[in-house]
């Protein structure tokens, strides 16, 4: 047997780092996500079968403490994310009666997290939806636009934003944060 | 930037999360194997394009995805209401200071 060569995996912004004062871009670690198709009706079972309750209302997000995230992106339409790095969703989602599509979009997105108290500034340099507290609370996740691009934006914390996006994007959206990072002037 | 209600977010949305989907309420023959090319030519091909109120389908593409109605005043650009994809024709009315509303709306 002759051995084969191995491939090692490099996540598309390995090794970059970017940021100002005041805000830091840092490229998120690897993660399991899925995108998940059901009716609303059927979510328990789904919810169930994950360990995390699908949120039901727009613009909102549910997490279970230990890094799986399940974003609400249309009425029947979730995004989970799942850091933990032990999960296996997808084979749970499998396990349940109910009709659902989930498809494995993991080496399809990428994310960039942003943070500091620049990170809204930052944010808003591109994205034409209004981020203030009142109306995009901690936990709330909304898919938009990022200058020319579609994102998916996520408020994990009171200065952390997590923006989710497709790979192919990753280049330009990281010139693009880190550009409005230098003007954010937090 | 316009503001656009999308009826399935709830909320008013940046009009560059929306795409315009041509005009709304046009139903598809149920019979269409048996229609004439006349008949099936004003389906397919024929739009209204009014001056004025115009019943439109929009895309709420860069958010949750979803089509919609609207009712759009193509004199003004503004939106008159939205309402979700299936239910029925809004009725609305150009008040007499010229702003259409929808019928029964406070002024």
């Amino acid at each position: 047997m002759a051995k084969s060569a191995q491939a090692t995996r490099n996540e598309p912004l390995a090794g970059r780092i970017s940021g100002s004062a005041g805000v830091a871009l840092t490229p998120a670690k690897p993660a399991t996500r899925i995108s998940l198709r059901a009716d609303p009706a059927k979510a328990k079972a789904l919810s169930k079968a994950l360990g995390v309750d699908l949120p039901l209302s727009p613009k909102t997000s549910a997490n279970n403490g230990k890094g799986l995230w399940a974003l609400w992106l249309g009425p029947d339409e979730w995004l989970i994310i799942d850091e933990s790095g032990g999960g296996d969703p997808l084979t749970a989602l499998a396990k349940t009666k109910v009709l659902h599509s989930a498809v494995d979009v993991s080496h399809r997105n990428t994310a960039i997290l942003v943070s500091g108290k620049g990170a809204r500034a930052t944010l808003e340099g591109g994205c034409p939806q209004n981020l203030s507290d009142r109306v995009f609370p901690v936990g709330a996740a909304t898919r938009t636009v990022l200058g020319k691009i579609e994102v998916v934006i996520l408020r994990t914390g009171d200065t952390d934003y997590r923006v989710e996006f497709w790979r192919s994007f990753s280049d330009y959206a990281f010139g693009f944060l880190s550009e409005t990072a230098k003007d954010c002037l937090a | 930037m316009l503001l656009i209600h999308c009826p399935y977010c709830q909320e008013e949305r940046p009009e560059l999360e929306f795409r315009n989907a041509g005009e709304a309420h046009v139903e598809r023959p149920r019979n269409i194997a048996e229609i004439s090319d006349d008949e099936f030519e004003k389906f397919f091909f024929i739009r209204t394009n009014p001056k004025g109120v115009a019943y439109e389908r929009w895309r709420h593409i860069h958010g949750c995805g979803r089509f919609f109605n609207a009712v759009r005043d193509t004199v003004s650009d503004k939106f008159v209401t939205t309402y979700k994809a299936g239910e029925p024709r809004v009725d609305v009315a150009r008040d007499a200071d010229g702003i259409v509303r929808t019928k029964g709306a406070a002024q």
